[in-house]
């Protein structure tokens, strides 16, 4: 048997017809993840057509992106941003019940950004294929699954068929070698991957991540390093499932329970690059030379340490990226004036990123200037966090304590920035005008994020983990 | 000159699928004239609807070109995320490079290079590398092909984008660096785009030859639907649903 990658060995089980000259692979899908924005047109193609939906049981829906984060008031109505977000929800609520999908709606304790709550329970595991009608898609890819986007003409393909006509893509491996510097996190590591590769480094490929940088990191950084693979290109990343991952499922309501959990076990430690396995392409990044990053311009390839100059434009983008986010050529970012920031989305929403924000805040006060927005990525994270009595750390500093959803990352349900404020964010993309119209996005991690709000500048998270330690 | 798409219905299916229909489809010969349909009347969104049918034939589509030069022109340029509580497919040309296309007091931007005189109806975009990054909404070719362009010419076109564009008979083609270069620098060139033979012709008869994913190909040649085609895999399906230990299996070999 010859050597496969990670990539293979899922590829190879799910193909229901191979793919030839002519056409592509039929793939299977084990799992189907869908929100309100990329499904409507999908469900009511199926409709029009008199197409049922082939496997419902391996549906999970839920509401994320057009949802307000401000609870309901008094009189139980809900602060949609406009009547077509709710519209747009009410829909996915008739879809799912006229079809028969599981929704995690507004009354489940498990509602939550949809790349966040299929983790959380359990729904995704090691092996599996799972697409989302959402690019972040390649977060479950930490667990060893094949994760990727697709369109919602694709998402209509699954509803009916449960598979997908796909062209095998290239392999592309990082190797992560060393170990990452205290105060130093999964969030800056893939920034700075990102700005080595570049924000095309990845097209056409699956990227596995390796190392033993890779291996040391949690479940929650593993999700982060993932979910930013689209950040290069990269449909889909990937990381071999190991003890961290099984400890992480183990018990969790969808997760395989008793004999079937042991088997499931055994079948996932075969789940890695075989040695000897070839890549179509290999990279190698020193973990111990990362350091606080964030982005400087309008794309996740523009990132940089955020203690190092800003770079000068190699072409009229950069120029025009620059221009747009007044960053100063030859001038650090660390250090410039912010307004706004926002700890949330599918890359930094979890518990972990919540203790890492909260660890930075505890017992200072947000800059006057600052407004921040803490914005936990599901119900059971939100609990959790209130268990905790983070969301006391984030209330008294300053912040804003919301209920679960997308929010500012892609700005849809009203929670944006304004016209030229600059933001810190958590999140996964610096598009101009992502965070509102004319609003600058600054990636970061939850520490920097933390930091900044409290400086009231782009703030280096280690002066204040060190001052928590003396 | 209006950029057109020309029927040809000529081809025989070569591959092993087949218009099959599902209910939704016309018959052959029901459409509406494809000109009618599919040329731009100008842009602002105000073009007839395209519906939703996948199933017209594109064998060639000839136009001049307008340019956007930009690298990485991600889907949130395209079409802004504060947009997609749409629940339709229609309508989206209207907002198409709205934050660009627009002032802030709604007027146009002269500074959008698809807002200039010379780059009125012309169907085929030039764009700089890296097009379509970012998410994956099929907003975004949805818009742009309500808008007015049928193509999209770039020597590296986002993953995701590439697939929705095909899938919607927006041809998303990638050509060398030289050519997009050429191209890049030479704007308003007319230029046909022939599916079938896979080349550009340009204004002095020479040709960029380009590939497109062979499957895509056909099915924008015969006009198919990759449903239909996923549909006819019914019994394969089960067959495989029924391998209870799938993945198992082939992970232990």
């Amino acid at each position: 048997m010859s050597a496969k990658t990670l990539f293979e060995k899922v590829w190879n089980a799910h193909v229901v017809a191979a793919e030839s000259a002519d056409t592509p692979a039929v793939l299977y899908v084990d799992l189907h993840l869908v929100h309100e924005v990329t499904s409507p047109q999908a469900f009511s193609e199926l409709r029009q057509r008199g197409l049922p939906l082939r496997r419902p049981d391996r549906m999970l829906a839920t509401l994320d992106h057009s949802t307000p984060t401000l609870p309901a008031g008094a009189d139980g109505v809900r602060p949609y941003a406009n009547d077509q977000a709710q519209a747009q929800v009410s829909m996915l609520e008739s879809n799912c019940r006229e079809f028969g999908v599981e929704l995690h709606g507004w009354d489940s304790a498990a509602r939550g950004i949809v790349h966040v709550i299929g983790p959380e329970l359990g729904a995704t595991q090691p092996g599996m294929t799972i697409v989302c009608g959402d690019s972040h898609t390649s977060t479950h890819g930490a667990f060893g699954a094949l994760a990727f986007g697709i369109g919602t003409t694709e998402v209509g393909h699954v509803m009916a068929t449960q598979c997908l006509l796909q062209r095998k893509p290239r392999t592309l491996a990082i190797h992560v070698d060393g170990k990452l510097p205290a105060g130093v996190g999964a969030k800056d590591l893939i920034l700075h991957i990102i700005g080595q590769i570049g924000v095309d480094g990845g097209t056409g490929h699956v990227i596995e991540y390796r190392g033993a940088a890779i291996e040391a990191l949690s479940m929650e950084e593993r999700m982060t390093v993932c979910n930013m693979s689209i950040e290069a290109g990269a449909r889909a990343g990937m990381i071999a499932p190991d003890e961290t991952t099984f400890a992480w499922l183990k018990g969790r309501p969808q997760a395989p329970q008793g004999e079937a959990w042991d088997a499931a076990v055994t079948r996932w430690r075969g789940l890695h690059s075989d040695a000897g396995a070839s890549f179509d392409r290999e990279v190698r990044i020193d973990a111990s030379r990362v350091t606080p990053t964030v982005t400087y311009g309008t794309h996740p390839g523009m990132a940089i340490a955020m203690d190092a100059p800003v770079p000068a434009a190699r072409n009229a983008q950069e120029r025009r990226a620059l221009d747009y986010m007044k960053s100063e050529v030859g001038k650090p970012m660390q250090g410039t004036r912010i307004d706004v920031v926002f700890v949330g989305s599918c890359t930094n929403s979890r518990l972990s990123d919540l203790r890492e924000a909260a660890s930075v805040l505890r017992g200072r006060t947000v800059a006057s200037w600052v407004r921040m927005l803490v914005v936990p990525g599901s119900e059971a994270v939100r609990r959790e966090a209130e268990r905790e009595g983070l969301h006391e750390v984030f209330t008294a500093a300053g912040a804003e304590w919301r209920v679960p959803g997308c929010s500012m990352c892609i700005a849809m349900n009203g929670d944006l920035a304004q016209p030229g404020q600059l933001v810190v964010s958590t999140s996964n993309r610096n598009f101009e005008g992502r965070q509102g119209k004319g609003a600058r996005t600054v990636l970061a991690s939850p520490a920097t994020a933390a930091a900044s709000a409290l400086a009231g500048h782009i703030a280096d998270p280690r002066e204040y983990l060190v001052e928590v330690a003396a | 000159m209006q950029g057109a798409i020309v029927e040809d219905r000529g081809e025989e299916a070569r591959l092993p699928c087949r218009n099959i229909g599902t209910g939704f489809d016309p018959p052959h010969g029901e459409h509406p004239p494809l000109t009618s349909i599919l040329s731009p009347t100008g842009r602002g969104g105000e073009r007839k609807k395209r519906g939703v049918s996948l199933m017209r034939p594109i064998t060639r589509v000839q136009s001049r070109t307008a340019i956007l030069a930009d690298e990485n022109i991600d889907t949130d340029r395209i079409i802004p995320a504060r947009f997609l509580t749409t629940t339709t497919r229609d309508g989206l040309g209207r907002l198409c490079f709205h934050d660009w296309r627009y002032q802030a007091d709604g007027s146009d931007n002269p500074e959008f290079p698809l807002n200039r005189s010379q780059a009125s109806g012309c169907a085929i975009l030039v764009a700089g590398r890296n097009f379509g990054c970012g998410s994956s909404r099929e907003h975004a070719p949805w818009a742009l092909l309500d808008y007015g362009i049928q193509a999209v010419l770039c020597s590296e076109i986002a993953d995701i984008f590439r697939n929705n564009a095909l899938k919607n008979g927006l041809l998303a083609i990638m050509v060398s660096e030289a050519e997009h270069r050429w191209l890049l620098d030479h704007p308003g060139v007319e230029l046909s785009i022939d599916v079938r033979g896979e080349y550009i012709v340009l204004p002095d008869g020479g040709r960029i030859s380009f590939a497109l994913e062979p499957f895509a190909r056909h099915c924008l040649l015969n006009g198919i639907d990759q449903l239909g085609y996923l549909l006819q895999h019914a019994d394969a399906i089960t067959h495989y649903e029924q391998q209870a230990d799938h993945f198992q299996q082939e992970q232990a070999a």
